[in-house]
């Protein structure tokens, strides 16, 4: 049997703007557009999964905090209306996700036998995270791939921001394993932004791009350095530098996210496909690509 | 408005599931659950006709959000607790007290909206105190959100906002807070019977903030809460939030009759079942050293100030 592989890296952010703007029938409210950047990012990205020949999408999630380690969702289908608590106003969407039952129980027990605290989720009422929806119809609208969930854990909250870069490589690395033993080709997401410094108040037309801008020139100064990185090919440095940049511009990869991802990859040395970089709220979001195939490598932006 | 809102008693009750879902499988939870019977009994006699919950399990990144659904129903899992079951909820809400609280944070200068969608995720603390608290619905209810950036003067001007409404409205109002105490849960899985707080220090701190809680003595609470985030609080958001907001909603004072029902430990937290009901006289003022605030102004912008 051949082995599983990881066939790309994703870091795809979760606005629910960026739905909200596409209007997608799942989706209740209605746009004027907004926030093209990103989604034109979204929609070349999806292209390019659409070349690419996988069997399930993985994603970790900062949208579904666990304290208790690390949870996997550990039911076949999951039916819902996800409604965001933070903008109802823009996201109130109807899914119907698939979970590759056997990934996850895999991958769990893998981290399991890795030391990791660990869990999986079968209570059939539970609701799939904003997060994990909003990052997986973007990069594939048609929906006609399982995916696995993955919680995320608060290390950072309860221990530092470097707990956290060592627990979530451990986790990366066991996830890893297990999906080299599954023989399947998987699509990895880290499903969160860069910096992650919100305004508190929300324009009353929430698509109106005249008011769209980063929080602050800090907070862009580093999600720039961070994706010139990203371009050279370092993410061993990126997640090395990644607790100063948590701690400066409450980077959403304190969820763990693009560490468990890169530890899941190796490490990258090749450059990462850039696909877009816009505000939302003012937070920054970057949509990256990790390919390890070289022949389909590309230079995007 | 009026000066003196009608408020017939204050809780304090911890937001996790267990009470709820799993008061058989540790006696401490028993005893928990046993508090809110309590509490519930209470809320029945006092002739309260709004219950009002302020939940740090709700947080909110856009200004303040207020729950005006009338009738929101839906089936809610925690997110750490989804072993011990649903919780299957249909609750009553007083949307005309959510709109007149909304105006009122918006006068004294808050960004503050109503939240009114089906399936909208009402978060756990606030579905096990009103299941447990309100179980038939007979007492319409109001939930406010917890944001996640806003600090004391936020925090206190909401609280008066809160008391604007009331005064209004002329509500017969129970306050409720959804909080734990040290907030510190153990990182692994733990047997039911295995459960304690999570360190002799957080233990410490808890059964000192009690002693003021016994004592009616919240605006003193409400002035340390800076020193017990630092102490026991593990750092979520900025701050320790809820005896601000307690406070500047029942009234910034230590004139109260305390009593505290239940203290146990849940999965390491501290959660406690606490009663304050507005009295005459009390222990005097001891703790008070910070400014009170009746408008909000926004972040100042300190490096603007600097620049010459």
């Amino acid at each position: 049997m051949a082995n599983g592989e990881i066939v790309l890296g994703c870091l795809a952010p979760h606005p629910p703007h960026v739905v909200y703007a596409e209007n997608p029938e799942q989706n209740e409210p209605f746009s004027e557009g907004g926030w093209e950047a990103l989604r034109w990012g979204y929609n070349m990205l999806a292209r390019k999964l659409k070349d690419i020949d996988y069997d399930c999408i993985v994603v970790l999630t900062p949208h579904w905090q666990t304290y208790i380690g690390n949870h996997f969702l550990g039911l076949e289908r999951f039916k819902n209306i996800s409604v965001d608590p933070i903008f109802p106003n823009l996201f109130r969407f109807h899914h119907d996700i698939k979970v590759d039952v056997e990934l996850s129980e895999a991958m769990q027990r893998s981290a399991e036998e890795a030391g990791i605290v660990s869990m999986m989720m079968r209570n059939p009422d539970f609701r799939v995270d904003y997060g994990t929806i909003v990052s997986c119809h973007m990069i594939n609208p048609d929906w006609d791939k399982p995916l696995v969930t993955i919680s995320s854990n608060r290390s950072t909250h309860y221990y530092s921001d470097e707990v956290m870069n060592e627990q979530a490589s451990a986790l990366g690395k066991a996830v890893s394993k297990a999906i080299e033993e599954s023989g399947k080709k998987v699509v990895l997401v880290a499903s969160h932004s860069l910096s992650h410094r919100h305004f508190v108040t929300e324009a009353p037309l929430p698509e109106d791009m005249s008011r769209e801008h980063i929080y602050n020139h800090s907070q862009y100064v580093w999600d720039m350095k961070v994706i010139e990185m990203m371009r050279e090919g370092k993410m061993k440095e990126v997640i090395g530098i990644l607790p100063e940049m948590i701690e400066q511009t409450m980077a959403e990869a304190e969820g763990g996210g693009l560490t468990w991802m890169m530890a899941a990859m190796g490490m990258p040395d090749y450059p990462a496909e850039i696909y877009g970089y816009q505000s939302v709220i003012g937070t920054g979001n970057v949509i990256a690509a990790w390919d390890p195939n070289s022949s389909t490598r590309a230079i995007v932006l | 408005m009026s000066e003196s809102p009608d408020i017939r008693l204050g809780l304090y009750v911890p937001p996790h599931p267990h009470p709820l879902l799993a008061p058989e499988q540790n006696e401490g939870w028993g005893r928990l659950r046993d508090a809110f019977e309590t509490c519930r009994q209470r809320i029945e006699e006092s002739g309260v006709d709004l219950i009002l919950i302020y939940s740090t399990t709700w947080p909110s990144i856009i200004g303040h959000q207020i729950q005006a659904h009338p009738n929101p129903v839906f089936t809610h899992v925690d997110d750490d607790f989804h072993f011990l079951g649903s919780m299957e909820y249909e609750f009553k809400m007083d949307s005309e007290f959510a709109n007149c609280f909304r105006d009122f944070s918006e006068e004294r200068g808050l960004h503050a909206r109503t939240v009114a969608y089906d399936g909208f995720p009402i978060d756990t603390g606030s579905v096990v105190a009103l299941k447990l608290l309100n179980p038939d619905n007979r007492i319409p209810a109001c939930i406010v959100s917890s944001n996640v950036y806003s600090n004391r003067a936020e925090q206190i001007v909401l609280g008066k906002a809160a008391r604007d409404a009331m005064s209004k409205l002329g509500r017969k109002v129970a306050v409720v807070v959804v909080a734990s105490l040290s907030n510190r849960m153990f990182t692994e899985h733990i047997e039911p019977s295995e459960d304690s707080i999570h360190s002799a220090k957080d233990d410490e701190w808890n059964r000192k903030i009690l002693e003021f809680f016994e004592d009616g003595r919240l605006e003193d609470i409400s002035q340390l809460s800076r020193d017990i985030h630092g102490q026991i609080r593990v750092s979520k958001v900025v701050a320790y939030k809820p005896a601000w907001w307690m406070a500047a909603a029942m009234g910034q004072h230590n004139n109260y009759d305390g009593e505290v029902l239940a203290y146990e430990a849940l999965h390491g937290a501290g959660g406690a079942v606490i009663q304050l009901t507005p009295a005459e006289g009390g222990i005097g003022d001891k703790e008070f050293d910070e400014d009170d605030v009746e408008f909000y102004r926004g972040d100042r912008s300190v490096l603007d100030q600097g620049m010459i």
